[in-house]
Protein backbone atom coordinates (compact mmCIF):
# COMPACT_ATOMS: atom_id res chain seq x y z
CA UNK A 1 0.00 0.00 0.00
CA UNK A 2 1.40 3.40 -0.94
CA UNK A 3 1.96 5.79 1.96
CA UNK A 4 -0.54 8.60 2.54
CA UNK A 5 2.32 11.05 3.16
CA UNK A 6 5.67 10.70 1.45
CA UNK A 7 8.53 13.06 2.29
CA UNK A 8 11.69 12.91 0.21
CA UNK A 9 14.93 14.79 0.74
CA UNK A 10 13.32 17.59 2.70
CA UNK A 11 15.56 20.44 3.84
CA UNK A 12 14.74 23.73 5.50
CA UNK A 13 17.20 26.55 5.97
CA UNK A 14 15.75 29.74 7.46
CA UNK A 15 16.80 33.19 6.25
CA UNK A 16 19.17 33.55 9.21
CA UNK A 17 21.06 30.48 7.99
CA UNK A 18 19.73 28.08 10.63
CA UNK A 19 19.13 24.64 9.15
CA UNK A 20 15.97 23.39 10.83
CA UNK A 21 15.61 20.18 8.80
CA UNK A 22 18.27 18.05 7.16
CA UNK A 23 17.44 15.58 4.44
CA UNK A 24 14.22 14.24 5.94
CA UNK A 25 12.83 11.10 4.33
CA UNK A 26 9.68 9.71 5.85
CA UNK A 27 6.67 7.68 4.81
CA UNK A 28 3.47 7.77 6.82
CA UNK A 29 0.96 4.99 6.37
CA UNK A 30 -2.74 5.52 6.11
CA UNK A 31 -4.62 4.93 9.35
CA UNK A 32 -1.64 4.85 11.69
CA UNK A 33 -0.77 7.04 14.64
CA UNK A 34 2.82 8.14 14.38
CA UNK A 35 4.41 10.11 17.19
CA UNK A 36 7.31 12.41 16.48
CA UNK A 37 9.46 12.80 19.53
CA UNK A 38 12.21 15.30 19.93
CA UNK A 39 13.56 17.96 22.24
CA UNK A 40 12.73 21.64 21.83
CA UNK A 41 14.04 23.04 18.56
CA UNK A 42 14.46 19.57 17.03
CA UNK A 43 12.43 20.52 13.96
CA UNK A 44 9.11 18.81 14.71
CA UNK A 45 6.95 21.89 14.25
CA UNK A 46 8.90 23.02 11.18
CA UNK A 47 8.30 19.62 9.60
CA UNK A 48 4.55 19.77 10.28
CA UNK A 49 4.37 23.40 9.16
CA UNK A 50 5.98 22.55 5.82
CA UNK A 51 3.65 19.62 5.21
CA UNK A 52 0.66 21.85 5.97
CA UNK A 53 1.85 24.71 3.76
CA UNK A 54 2.60 27.27 6.47
CA UNK A 55 6.37 27.23 5.94
CA UNK A 56 8.15 26.91 2.60
CA UNK A 57 10.64 24.07 2.17
CA UNK A 58 14.14 24.90 0.94
CA UNK A 59 14.32 21.67 -1.05
CA UNK A 60 12.71 18.26 -1.27
CA UNK A 61 9.24 17.02 -2.11
CA UNK A 62 6.16 16.05 -0.15
CA UNK A 63 3.13 14.26 -1.49
CA UNK A 64 -0.13 13.69 0.32
CA UNK A 65 -2.18 10.84 -1.05
CA UNK A 66 -0.18 11.30 -4.25
CA UNK A 67 -0.77 15.06 -4.47
CA UNK A 68 2.29 17.30 -4.44
CA UNK A 69 1.85 19.88 -1.67
CA UNK A 70 3.04 22.74 -3.90
CA UNK A 71 1.75 21.92 -7.39
CA UNK A 72 -1.48 20.31 -6.25
CA UNK A 73 -1.91 22.13 -2.96
CA UNK A 74 -5.70 22.23 -3.03
CA UNK A 75 -6.14 18.46 -3.19
CA UNK A 76 -3.31 17.91 -0.71
CA UNK A 77 -4.45 20.43 1.89
CA UNK A 78 -8.11 19.46 1.73
CA UNK A 79 -7.13 16.13 3.34
CA UNK A 80 -5.41 17.74 6.29
CA UNK A 81 -6.48 19.05 9.66
CA UNK A 82 -3.95 20.84 11.84
CA UNK A 83 -3.98 21.52 15.54
CA UNK A 84 -1.04 23.84 16.12
CA UNK A 85 0.97 24.07 19.28
CA UNK A 86 -0.02 27.64 20.11
CA UNK A 87 -3.53 28.36 21.38
CA UNK A 88 -4.37 30.67 18.49
CA UNK A 89 -8.08 31.39 18.62
CA UNK A 90 -10.49 34.11 17.59
CA UNK A 91 -10.95 35.29 21.15
CA UNK A 92 -14.11 37.33 20.58
CA UNK A 93 -15.95 34.80 18.43
CA UNK A 94 -18.25 32.04 19.60
CA UNK A 95 -17.15 28.41 19.55
CA UNK A 96 -19.75 27.62 16.90
CA UNK A 97 -18.70 30.51 14.65
CA UNK A 98 -15.03 29.70 14.71
CA UNK A 99 -15.52 25.98 14.07
CA UNK A 100 -17.97 26.74 11.24
CA UNK A 101 -15.42 29.14 9.73
CA UNK A 102 -12.82 26.38 9.63
CA UNK A 103 -15.19 24.07 7.78
CA UNK A 104 -15.86 26.75 5.18
CA UNK A 105 -12.21 27.67 4.70
CA UNK A 106 -11.46 24.05 3.88
CA UNK A 107 -14.05 24.11 1.13
CA UNK A 108 -16.86 22.20 2.80
CA UNK A 109 -20.40 23.45 2.59
CA UNK A 110 -22.04 24.45 5.88
CA UNK A 111 -23.28 21.48 7.91
CA UNK A 112 -24.48 22.40 11.39
CA UNK A 113 -25.25 18.75 12.18
CA UNK A 114 -21.62 17.82 11.70
CA UNK A 115 -20.39 20.87 13.62
CA UNK A 116 -22.70 19.93 16.50
CA UNK A 117 -21.36 16.36 16.44
CA UNK A 118 -17.76 17.60 16.58
CA UNK A 119 -18.64 19.85 19.51
CA UNK A 120 -20.47 17.01 21.25
CA UNK A 121 -17.53 14.61 20.81
CA UNK A 122 -15.25 17.21 22.35
CA UNK A 123 -17.69 18.06 25.17
CA UNK A 124 -18.04 21.56 23.78
CA UNK A 125 -21.74 21.53 22.95
CA UNK A 126 -22.79 23.42 26.07
CA UNK A 127 -20.21 26.11 25.16
CA UNK A 128 -21.52 26.40 21.59
CA UNK A 129 -22.43 30.07 21.89
CA UNK A 130 -19.76 31.06 24.42
CA UNK A 131 -17.07 33.47 23.37
CA UNK A 132 -13.72 31.75 23.21
CA UNK A 133 -12.12 34.34 25.48
CA UNK A 134 -14.33 33.07 28.34
CA UNK A 135 -13.09 29.47 28.05
CA UNK A 136 -10.36 27.80 30.07
CA UNK A 137 -7.08 26.78 28.41
CA UNK A 138 -8.19 23.18 28.18
CA UNK A 139 -11.47 24.11 26.54
CA UNK A 140 -9.64 26.33 24.07
CA UNK A 141 -7.47 23.36 23.18
CA UNK A 142 -10.64 21.40 22.46
CA UNK A 143 -11.85 24.24 20.24
CA UNK A 144 -8.59 24.00 18.29
CA UNK A 145 -9.16 20.29 17.79
CA UNK A 146 -12.77 20.98 16.83
CA UNK A 147 -11.64 23.42 14.17
CA UNK A 148 -9.26 20.83 12.73
CA UNK A 149 -12.00 18.18 12.69
CA UNK A 150 -14.69 20.46 11.29
CA UNK A 151 -13.92 19.57 7.69
CA UNK A 152 -13.59 15.82 8.22
CA UNK A 153 -9.86 15.48 7.45
CA UNK A 154 -8.29 12.14 6.57
CA UNK A 155 -5.02 13.21 8.16
CA UNK A 156 -4.76 15.02 11.46
CA UNK A 157 -1.64 16.78 12.71
CA UNK A 158 -1.54 17.30 16.45
CA UNK A 159 1.38 19.49 17.40
CA UNK A 160 1.85 18.97 21.13
CA UNK A 161 -1.89 18.73 21.71
CA UNK A 162 -1.76 18.13 25.42
CA UNK A 163 0.91 20.66 26.35
CA UNK A 164 -0.25 22.45 29.48
CA UNK A 165 -3.51 20.57 29.94
CA UNK A 166 -4.47 18.64 33.04
CA UNK A 167 -4.34 14.86 33.36
CA UNK A 168 -8.09 14.39 32.94
CA UNK A 169 -8.20 16.38 29.74
CA UNK A 170 -5.16 14.56 28.39
CA UNK A 171 -6.94 11.26 28.89
CA UNK A 172 -10.07 12.69 27.23
CA UNK A 173 -8.00 13.77 24.27
CA UNK A 174 -6.33 10.40 23.99
CA UNK A 175 -9.80 8.90 23.79
CA UNK A 176 -10.76 11.34 21.05
CA UNK A 177 -7.61 10.40 19.14
CA UNK A 178 -8.34 6.70 19.53
CA UNK A 179 -11.87 7.20 18.22
CA UNK A 180 -10.54 9.12 15.25
CA UNK A 181 -8.08 6.41 14.49
CA UNK A 182 -10.88 3.85 14.58
CA UNK A 183 -12.66 5.88 11.93
CA UNK A 184 -9.58 5.62 9.72
CA UNK A 185 -7.96 9.01 10.29
CA UNK A 186 -4.17 9.05 10.06
CA UNK A 187 -2.69 10.90 13.01
CA UNK A 188 0.69 12.56 13.25
CA UNK A 189 1.43 13.58 16.78
CA UNK A 190 4.34 15.56 18.13
CA UNK A 191 4.82 15.47 21.82
CA UNK A 192 7.16 16.10 24.68
CA UNK A 193 5.37 13.54 26.75
CA UNK A 194 6.97 10.18 26.20
CA UNK A 195 4.10 8.44 27.96
CA UNK A 196 1.75 9.98 25.41
CA UNK A 197 3.71 8.43 22.55
CA UNK A 198 3.99 5.17 24.45
CA UNK A 199 0.26 5.17 25.09
CA UNK A 200 -0.98 6.28 21.69
CA UNK A 201 1.41 5.62 18.86
CA UNK A 202 1.79 2.71 16.47
CA UNK A 203 5.12 4.03 15.27
CA UNK A 204 7.57 6.43 16.78
CA UNK A 205 9.94 8.77 15.00
CA UNK A 206 12.68 10.50 16.90
CA UNK A 207 13.88 13.84 15.58
CA UNK A 208 16.92 15.63 16.85
CA UNK A 209 18.78 18.62 15.42
CA UNK A 210 16.66 18.54 12.28
CA UNK A 211 17.36 14.91 11.47
CA UNK A 212 15.25 11.82 11.84
CA UNK A 213 17.22 9.55 14.11
CA UNK A 214 14.91 6.59 13.69
CA UNK A 215 11.38 5.58 12.81
CA UNK A 216 10.21 2.30 14.22
CA UNK A 217 7.15 0.39 15.33
CA UNK A 218 6.68 1.27 18.98
CA UNK A 219 6.69 -2.32 20.22
CA UNK A 220 9.70 -3.25 18.08
CA UNK A 221 11.52 -0.14 19.20
CA UNK A 222 10.96 -0.89 22.83
CA UNK A 223 12.01 -4.50 22.37
CA UNK A 224 14.99 -3.67 20.22
CA UNK A 225 16.37 -0.86 22.24
CA UNK A 226 14.85 -1.69 25.57
CA UNK A 227 17.28 -2.92 28.14
CA UNK A 228 15.83 -5.12 30.80
CA UNK A 229 17.06 -5.32 34.33
CA UNK A 230 16.69 -8.17 36.79
CA UNK A 231 16.89 -6.99 40.40
CA UNK A 232 17.65 -9.49 43.12
CA UNK A 233 16.98 -8.22 46.64
CA UNK A 234 19.58 -10.06 48.73
CA UNK A 235 19.04 -11.54 52.17
CA UNK A 236 22.50 -10.37 53.16
CA UNK A 237 24.41 -7.51 51.54
CA UNK A 238 27.53 -8.31 49.54
CA UNK A 239 30.74 -6.33 49.82
CA UNK A 240 31.78 -7.30 46.29
CA UNK A 241 30.78 -9.61 43.49
CA UNK A 242 32.12 -13.16 43.72
CA UNK A 243 34.69 -13.90 40.96
CA UNK A 244 32.66 -16.84 39.61
CA UNK A 245 29.93 -14.37 38.55
CA UNK A 246 32.28 -12.08 36.66
CA UNK A 247 31.15 -13.37 33.25
CA UNK A 248 27.70 -11.84 33.84
CA UNK A 249 26.80 -8.21 33.43
CA UNK A 250 26.14 -7.71 37.12
CA UNK A 251 26.52 -4.83 39.52
CA UNK A 252 25.67 -4.13 43.11
CA UNK A 253 23.56 -1.23 44.30
CA UNK A 254 21.90 -0.01 47.49
CA UNK A 255 25.07 -0.70 49.53
CA UNK A 256 25.32 -4.21 48.21
CA UNK A 257 21.80 -5.25 49.11
CA UNK A 258 20.57 -5.41 45.51
CA UNK A 259 22.18 -7.33 42.70
CA UNK A 260 21.34 -5.92 39.28
CA UNK A 261 21.64 -7.89 36.09
CA UNK A 262 21.26 -5.87 32.87
CA UNK A 263 20.48 -7.81 29.72
CA UNK A 264 19.06 -7.56 26.25
CA UNK A 265 15.33 -8.17 26.22
CA UNK A 266 15.59 -10.38 23.15
CA UNK A 267 17.98 -12.89 24.71
CA UNK A 268 16.26 -13.21 28.05
CA UNK A 269 15.15 -16.83 27.78
CA UNK A 270 18.23 -18.91 28.51
CA UNK A 271 20.50 -16.41 30.28
CA UNK A 272 18.25 -15.84 33.24
CA UNK A 273 18.07 -19.53 34.08
CA UNK A 274 21.84 -19.91 33.88
CA UNK A 275 22.39 -16.77 35.91
CA UNK A 276 20.06 -17.86 38.69
CA UNK A 277 21.82 -21.26 38.79
CA UNK A 278 25.18 -19.50 39.00
CA UNK A 279 23.96 -17.24 41.82
CA UNK A 280 22.60 -20.25 43.68
CA UNK A 281 25.91 -22.08 43.24
CA UNK A 282 27.76 -19.04 44.59
CA UNK A 283 25.72 -19.38 47.76
CA UNK A 284 23.95 -16.09 47.39
CA UNK A 285 20.42 -16.03 48.76
CA UNK A 286 17.77 -13.53 47.84
CA UNK A 287 14.37 -12.70 49.32
CA UNK A 288 12.71 -11.27 46.21
CA UNK A 289 13.31 -10.49 42.59
CA UNK A 290 11.80 -8.20 40.00
CA UNK A 291 12.43 -7.20 36.41
CA UNK A 292 12.32 -3.71 34.93
CA UNK A 293 12.22 -2.72 31.27
CA UNK A 294 13.52 0.58 29.93
CA UNK A 295 10.75 3.05 29.30
CA UNK A 296 10.49 4.87 26.02
CA UNK A 297 11.74 7.93 27.85
CA UNK A 298 15.03 6.23 28.65
CA UNK A 299 15.34 5.06 25.06
CA UNK A 300 14.63 8.56 23.84
CA UNK A 301 17.10 10.21 26.20
CA UNK A 302 19.79 7.73 25.16
CA UNK A 303 19.13 8.47 21.49
CA UNK A 304 19.24 12.24 21.67
CA UNK A 305 22.29 12.16 23.95
CA UNK A 306 24.35 10.56 21.16
CA UNK B 1 -12.65 28.17 -7.03
CA UNK B 2 -13.19 27.52 -3.32
CA UNK B 3 -16.51 29.36 -3.05
CA UNK B 4 -17.23 27.95 0.41
CA UNK B 5 -13.99 29.46 1.72
CA UNK B 6 -14.69 32.87 0.22
CA UNK B 7 -18.18 32.80 1.66
CA UNK B 8 -17.01 31.65 5.09
CA UNK B 9 -14.27 34.28 5.45
CA UNK B 10 -16.50 37.03 4.05
CA UNK B 11 -19.34 36.10 6.38
CA UNK B 12 -16.98 35.89 9.35
CA UNK B 13 -15.50 39.32 8.63
CA UNK B 14 -18.91 40.91 8.09
CA UNK B 15 -20.19 39.36 11.33
CA UNK B 16 -17.33 41.15 13.13
CA UNK B 17 -18.50 44.41 11.56
CA UNK B 18 -22.06 43.97 12.77
CA UNK B 19 -20.96 42.77 16.20
CA UNK B 20 -19.03 46.01 16.66
CA UNK B 21 -21.59 48.17 14.88
CA UNK B 22 -21.03 51.25 17.08
CA UNK B 23 -17.35 51.33 16.23
CA UNK B 24 -17.61 50.00 12.68
CA UNK B 25 -20.53 51.91 11.25
CA UNK B 26 -22.15 54.39 13.63
CA UNK B 27 -18.88 56.11 14.59
CA UNK B 28 -17.64 56.96 11.05
CA UNK B 29 -21.13 57.98 9.96
CA UNK B 30 -21.54 60.23 13.01
CA UNK B 31 -18.16 61.92 12.63
CA UNK B 32 -18.77 62.59 8.94
CA UNK B 33 -22.25 63.93 9.70
CA UNK B 34 -20.63 66.36 12.11
CA UNK B 35 -18.62 67.73 9.18
CA UNK B 36 -21.88 68.38 7.34
CA UNK B 37 -23.39 70.10 10.34
CA UNK B 38 -20.32 72.26 11.00
CA UNK B 39 -18.99 72.95 7.51
CA UNK B 40 -22.15 72.41 5.52
CA UNK B 41 -24.92 74.04 7.54
CA UNK B 42 -23.17 76.29 10.09
CA UNK B 43 -20.06 77.67 8.36
CA UNK B 44 -21.08 76.67 4.83
CA UNK B 45 -23.94 79.14 4.75
CA UNK B 46 -21.38 81.96 5.03
CA UNK B 47 -19.12 80.55 2.29
CA UNK B 48 -19.44 81.47 -1.34
CA UNK B 49 -20.58 78.87 -3.86
CA UNK B 50 -17.90 76.93 -5.75
CA UNK B 51 -18.61 76.55 -9.49
CA UNK B 52 -22.24 77.35 -8.72
CA UNK B 53 -22.51 74.63 -6.05
CA UNK B 54 -23.21 75.50 -2.42
CA UNK B 55 -20.26 74.75 -0.15
CA UNK B 56 -22.24 72.19 1.84
CA UNK B 57 -23.13 70.25 -1.30
CA UNK B 58 -19.58 70.68 -2.67
CA UNK B 59 -18.21 68.97 0.44
CA UNK B 60 -20.31 65.81 0.14
CA UNK B 61 -18.26 63.86 -2.46
CA UNK B 62 -14.98 64.78 -0.75
CA UNK B 63 -16.21 63.74 2.66
CA UNK B 64 -17.61 60.47 1.38
CA UNK B 65 -14.28 59.82 -0.33
CA UNK B 66 -12.41 60.71 2.88
CA UNK B 67 -14.56 58.24 4.79
CA UNK B 68 -14.33 55.34 2.38
CA UNK B 69 -10.59 55.78 1.94
CA UNK B 70 -9.84 55.67 5.63
CA UNK B 71 -12.43 52.98 6.39
CA UNK B 72 -11.26 50.73 3.55
CA UNK B 73 -7.66 50.92 4.70
CA UNK B 74 -8.50 50.52 8.34
CA UNK B 75 -10.90 47.57 7.85
CA UNK B 76 -8.74 45.63 5.44
CA UNK B 77 -5.48 46.20 7.31
CA UNK B 78 -7.02 45.14 10.62
CA UNK B 79 -8.84 42.23 8.96
CA UNK B 80 -5.58 40.54 7.93
CA UNK B 81 -3.25 41.92 10.62
CA UNK B 82 -5.33 40.64 13.53
CA UNK B 83 -5.19 36.95 12.45
CA UNK B 84 -1.44 37.40 11.97
CA UNK B 85 -1.11 38.99 15.39
CA UNK B 86 -3.08 36.34 17.28
CA UNK B 87 -1.77 33.48 15.15
CA UNK B 88 -5.02 32.27 13.57
CA UNK B 89 -3.57 33.00 10.13
CA UNK B 90 -2.16 29.45 10.23
CA UNK B 91 -5.57 28.18 9.27
CA UNK B 92 -5.90 30.23 6.09
CA UNK B 93 -2.33 29.38 5.10
CA UNK B 94 -2.88 25.66 5.58
CA UNK B 95 -6.26 25.60 3.84
CA UNK B 96 -6.97 24.74 0.21
CA UNK B 97 -7.44 28.41 -0.58
CA UNK B 98 -5.68 30.30 -3.38
CA UNK B 99 -4.18 33.78 -2.86
CA UNK B 100 -6.90 35.18 -5.12
CA UNK B 101 -9.61 33.66 -2.93
CA UNK B 102 -7.96 35.04 0.20
CA UNK B 103 -7.84 38.53 -1.32
CA UNK B 104 -11.41 38.33 -2.62
CA UNK B 105 -12.78 37.36 0.77
CA UNK B 106 -10.83 39.76 3.00
CA UNK B 107 -10.79 42.69 0.56
CA UNK B 108 -14.40 41.99 -0.43
CA UNK B 109 -15.54 42.19 3.18
CA UNK B 110 -13.59 45.39 3.86
CA UNK B 111 -14.81 46.99 0.64
CA UNK B 112 -18.42 46.00 1.38
CA UNK B 113 -18.23 47.64 4.75
CA UNK B 114 -16.77 50.85 3.30
CA UNK B 115 -19.41 50.87 0.58
CA UNK B 116 -22.06 50.51 3.23
CA UNK B 117 -20.61 53.39 5.23
CA UNK B 118 -20.27 55.55 2.10
CA UNK B 119 -23.89 54.89 1.18
CA UNK B 120 -25.15 55.70 4.68
CA UNK B 121 -23.16 58.94 4.67
CA UNK B 122 -24.60 59.82 1.27
CA UNK B 123 -28.14 59.35 2.55
CA UNK B 124 -27.31 61.25 5.76
CA UNK B 125 -25.78 64.10 3.75
CA UNK B 126 -28.97 64.48 1.75
CA UNK B 127 -30.72 65.39 5.04
CA UNK B 128 -28.40 68.37 5.57
CA UNK B 129 -27.57 69.68 2.10
CA UNK B 130 -29.31 69.74 -1.31
CA UNK B 131 -27.78 66.94 -3.37
CA UNK B 132 -27.90 66.00 -7.01
CA UNK B 133 -26.23 63.06 -8.70
CA UNK B 134 -25.80 63.74 -12.42
CA UNK B 135 -24.09 60.42 -13.23
CA UNK B 136 -25.26 57.78 -10.74
CA UNK B 137 -23.54 54.92 -12.56
CA UNK B 138 -20.18 56.75 -12.59
CA UNK B 139 -20.67 57.69 -8.96
CA UNK B 140 -21.20 54.05 -8.06
CA UNK B 141 -18.24 52.99 -10.21
CA UNK B 142 -15.89 55.48 -8.52
CA UNK B 143 -17.15 54.47 -5.12
CA UNK B 144 -16.81 50.72 -5.74
CA UNK B 145 -13.39 51.08 -7.38
CA UNK B 146 -12.11 53.24 -4.53
CA UNK B 147 -13.45 50.84 -1.90
CA UNK B 148 -11.78 47.88 -3.61
CA UNK B 149 -8.50 49.64 -4.38
CA UNK B 150 -8.01 51.07 -0.92
CA UNK B 151 -9.12 47.87 0.74
CA UNK B 152 -6.37 46.15 -1.26
CA UNK B 153 -3.98 48.86 -0.13
CA UNK B 154 -5.10 48.31 3.48
CA UNK B 155 -4.64 44.55 3.05
CA UNK B 156 -1.04 45.22 1.93
CA UNK B 157 -0.46 47.42 4.98
CA UNK B 158 -1.92 44.69 7.21
CA UNK B 159 0.59 42.21 5.81
CA UNK B 160 3.51 44.63 5.96
CA UNK B 161 2.85 45.83 9.50
CA UNK B 162 4.48 43.95 12.33
CA UNK B 163 3.06 46.11 15.11
CA UNK B 164 -0.12 48.03 15.83
CA UNK B 165 1.88 51.24 15.51
CA UNK B 166 2.90 50.40 11.95
CA UNK B 167 -0.70 49.50 11.19
CA UNK B 168 -1.69 53.06 12.00
CA UNK B 169 1.32 54.92 10.70
CA UNK B 170 0.49 54.98 6.97
CA UNK B 171 -3.20 55.86 7.38
CA UNK B 172 -2.42 58.60 9.90
CA UNK B 173 0.77 60.08 8.49
CA UNK B 174 0.20 59.63 4.76
CA UNK B 175 -3.41 58.94 3.84
CA UNK B 176 -5.10 61.52 6.10
CA UNK B 177 -2.86 64.43 4.95
CA UNK B 178 -3.21 63.34 1.32
CA UNK B 179 -6.99 63.26 1.68
CA UNK B 180 -7.23 66.62 3.41
CA UNK B 181 -4.91 68.16 0.83
CA UNK B 182 -6.51 66.29 -2.07
CA UNK B 183 -9.40 68.66 -2.67
CA UNK B 184 -11.91 67.12 -0.28
CA UNK B 185 -12.73 70.52 1.22
CA UNK B 186 -11.84 72.82 -1.67
CA UNK B 187 -11.28 72.92 -5.39
CA UNK B 188 -7.58 72.72 -6.18
CA UNK B 189 -8.14 75.56 -8.62
CA UNK B 190 -8.48 77.77 -5.54
CA UNK B 191 -4.77 77.16 -4.82
CA UNK B 192 -1.85 79.20 -6.22
CA UNK B 193 -0.70 77.78 -9.57
CA UNK B 194 2.51 76.25 -8.23
CA UNK B 195 0.61 74.38 -5.53
CA UNK B 196 -1.93 73.19 -8.10
CA UNK B 197 0.95 71.45 -9.92
CA UNK B 198 2.27 69.95 -6.68
CA UNK B 199 -1.21 68.76 -5.77
CA UNK B 200 -1.46 66.81 -9.01
CA UNK B 201 1.10 64.37 -7.55
CA UNK B 202 -1.45 63.52 -4.89
CA UNK B 203 -3.42 60.47 -6.11
CA UNK B 204 -6.38 61.35 -3.91
CA UNK B 205 -7.02 64.45 -6.05
CA UNK B 206 -8.05 62.20 -8.95
CA UNK B 207 -10.42 60.15 -6.82
CA UNK B 208 -12.14 63.17 -5.26
CA UNK B 209 -12.29 65.05 -8.55
CA UNK B 210 -13.79 62.14 -10.50
CA UNK B 211 -16.25 61.38 -7.74
CA UNK B 212 -17.32 65.02 -7.48
CA UNK B 213 -17.77 65.12 -11.26
CA UNK B 214 -20.28 62.25 -11.06
CA UNK B 215 -22.36 64.45 -8.72
CA UNK B 216 -22.14 67.93 -10.24
CA UNK B 217 -20.19 67.61 -13.49
CA UNK B 218 -17.45 69.82 -12.05
CA UNK B 219 -13.93 68.46 -11.81
CA UNK B 220 -10.38 69.59 -11.08
CA UNK B 221 -8.99 67.08 -13.58
CA UNK B 222 -10.51 65.30 -16.55
CA UNK B 223 -12.82 62.49 -15.47
CA UNK B 224 -11.10 60.03 -17.82
CA UNK B 225 -7.77 60.80 -16.16
CA UNK B 226 -9.41 60.30 -12.75
CA UNK B 227 -10.74 56.91 -13.80
CA UNK B 228 -7.38 55.99 -15.32
CA UNK B 229 -5.50 56.92 -12.15
CA UNK B 230 -7.91 54.89 -10.01
CA UNK B 231 -7.37 51.94 -12.35
CA UNK B 232 -3.61 52.44 -12.18
CA UNK B 233 -3.62 52.39 -8.40
CA UNK B 234 -5.74 49.23 -8.49
CA UNK B 235 -3.19 47.67 -10.84
CA UNK B 236 -0.27 48.63 -8.60
CA UNK B 237 -2.00 47.09 -5.57
CA UNK B 238 -2.74 43.92 -7.57
CA UNK B 239 0.92 43.59 -8.60
CA UNK B 240 2.12 44.10 -5.00
CA UNK B 241 -0.35 41.49 -3.73
CA UNK B 242 0.74 39.05 -6.45
CA UNK B 243 4.34 39.51 -5.30
CA UNK B 244 3.37 39.08 -1.62
CA UNK B 245 1.70 35.74 -2.23
CA UNK B 246 4.35 34.60 -4.70
CA UNK B 247 7.14 35.19 -2.19
CA UNK B 248 5.17 34.55 0.99
CA UNK B 249 6.37 37.95 2.27
CA UNK B 250 5.53 38.29 5.98
CA UNK B 251 3.14 35.36 5.65
CA UNK B 252 5.39 32.33 5.26
CA UNK B 253 8.86 31.73 6.64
Amino acid sequence: MSPIIEIKGLNKVYDNGFQALKDINLEIREGEIIALLGPNGAGKTTLISIICGIVNASSGTITIDGHDIVRDYRAARSLIGLVPQELATDAFESVNATISLSRGIFGKKPDQTHIDKVMKDLSLLDKKHSKIITLSGGMKRRVMIGKALSHEPRILFLDEPTAGVDVELRKDMWNVVRELRKSGVTIILTTHYIDEAEEMADRIGVINKGQIMLVEEKTVLMQKLGEKRLLLLLLEPLASLPPELSQWNLRLQDNGSTLVYTYDAQSESSDITHLLDAIDNAGIRYRDLETKQNSLEEIFVNLVKK
Amino acid sequence: MNIHAIRAIYKFEMARTFRTIAQSIISPVLSTSLYFVVFGSAIGSRMTDIDGISYGAFLVPGLIMLSILTESISNASFGIYFPRFIGTIYEVLSAPVSPLEIVISYVGAAASKSLMIGSIILVTASLFVPLQIMHPFMMLLFMVLTCITFSMFGFIIGIWADSFEKLQIIPLLIITPLTFLGGSFYSIRMLPEAWQTVTLFNPVVYLVSGFRWSFYEIADVNVGVSLGMTGLFLLICTVILYWIFKTGYRLKK
